[in-house]
């Protein structure tokens, strides 16, 4: 847990005009604590993230909505994924068997030959 | 917090190497240890100036400095990549906006077994889904933790909750709100809220299980004569006896101030600290001197001589 000084402080690259504006564009989503806000592990290492996109990646601010929402979009299918791998996980051993003899290769459908 | 090297040596973060070389060697010259001798507050601004140039001198330590790899002593920082929290718990607030779209979820059901039915066109019932589930994190104070209380999330700009937080919550435990998730779809059930709650430290209460622990600093005369002082409680401030002939470390107990949950309540423990306070206060130094105690003790028996 961090507050917006601190934040600023551990990123020496790090302007606090760039920091206000990233907020405002929900690039990162600290938590709002009256006239500040209250960044989590999760928001100081997207904020190290969007520094590494902008810096070593030199990808400019008008491209990084389009890079985040695409990162965004991964991660969220590999939250769902998880979900749906958890709730298979816990099914009875006959179950689990059918879906993976069910599951396409992901090469293609496989050509029987002998 | 310590400082950064960039303000040991006075220069701005984007100063450039030739600028950060100037004024190294100024600053060096000034607060060289054989410049100053007998003077330690020089050699320590020495040392810090030296190691700070070390740092920003060296174009990859600098880098790393600046993306927060490395601390300013130069020792690595825990590097945890950003995926590791996005597919964590707490990722879930990094959902897309309007997260998992519902036709997307239709897709997915229809691809299971009803996609034959529905592919043929067949009318029929509509599809219903419970609504997605919205993730958030919200910081309480101690004391709300500790009691209860109510508590504001920002939903979204504009959407407020209050939130209630039940008494004794613990860092990290998830409240869900049922139904203040996503809308469901086709007259299905909204999804419900997760909240994750985050207790900040407190500058005076500690928790141990279902006890506060409270370091509470008494003086000389108050540990000595003992005295009848006001402690802060989590429900407000109480009066509590200290004992005549209390020191440092020794523990009260104040029964039932602690965290109650089901029946059950801890209770608050105080730390006393003994803070001389008037050490420059002649008297006591004249009575000090004067003073030939009955019995002499060691503080420090018992401690291994380094």
């Amino acid at each position: 847990m961090m507050a917006f000084e601190e934040l600023l402080h551990s990123f020496h690259g790090l302007d606090s005009r760039d920091l206000a504006r990233w907020i405002a564009n929900r690039w990162v989503l600290p938590e709002p604590r009256g006239q500040t806000w209250i960044f989590h592990e999760v928001d100081v290492a997207r904020v190290k993230l969007i520094l590494e996109i902008r810096h070593q990646f030199a990808i400019d601010e008008e491209a990084m909505p389009l890079v985040l929402g695409l990162l965004d979009q991964v991660y969220d299918l590999r939250r769902q994924l998880r979900r749906i791998c958890d709730a298979l996980a816990v099914q009875p051993r006959d179950v689990q068997d059918a879906v993976r003899r069910t599951l396409p290769s992901p090469r293609g459908p496989e050509i029987p030959h002998d | 917090m310590p400082q950064t090297p960039y303000e040991v040596l006075g220069v701005k973060p984007d100063a450039s190497a030739d600028e950060i070389r100037k004024v190294y060697r100024k600053l060096a010259k000034q607060f060289h240890p054989d410049l100053n001798p007998g003077k330690p507050e020089a050699e320590a601004r020495f040392k810090a100036i030296s190691a700070a140039y070390d740092l920003l001198s060296d174009p990859e330590k600098r880098t790393r400095y600046d993306h927060g790899e490395i601390d300013e002593t130069g020792q690595e920082r825990p590097q945890r990549s950003y995926r590791t929290y996005a597919e964590g718990a707490q990722g879930w607030r990094y959902q897309p906006e309007g997260e998992m779209d519902l036709s997307d979820l239709e897709d997915l059901f229809a691809a299971f077994g009803s996609a034959g039915r529905r592919g043929r066109g067949q009318a029929g019932e509509g599809f219903r889904a419970r609504g997605g589930d919205r993730h958030f994190t919200l910081t309480v104070d101690f004391t709300t933790a500790a009691t209860g209380g109510t508590q504001r999330l920002s939903l979204a700009p504009e959407e407020w909750l209050d939130v209630t937080i039940p008494a004794a919550i613990e860092d990290g435990q998830v409240l869900r709100l049922r139904g203040k998730g996503g809308p469901g779809f086709g007259g299905g059930p909204a999804g419900d809220a997760l909240i994750e709650v985050h207790v900040a430290p407190h500058p005076l209460f500690r928790r141990d299980g279902d006890n506060i622990l409270v370091e509470l600093p008494v003086s000389l005369a108050e540990a000595v004569l003992g005295a009848r002082v006001p402690v802060p409680t989590v429900t407000g401030p109480v009066t509590m006896t200290i004992p005549k002939g209390s020191d440092t470390g020794g523990q009260l107990r104040l029964r039932g101030k602690g965290i109650r949950r089901r029946g059950r309540v801890g209770d608050q423990i105080v730390i006393l600290k003994v803070v001389i306070g008037q050490s420059g206060d002649p008297e006591l130094a004249a009575f000090l001197e004067k003073w030939a105690p009955q019995r002499s003790v060691d503080p420090r028996q018992g401690m291994p001589s380094a």
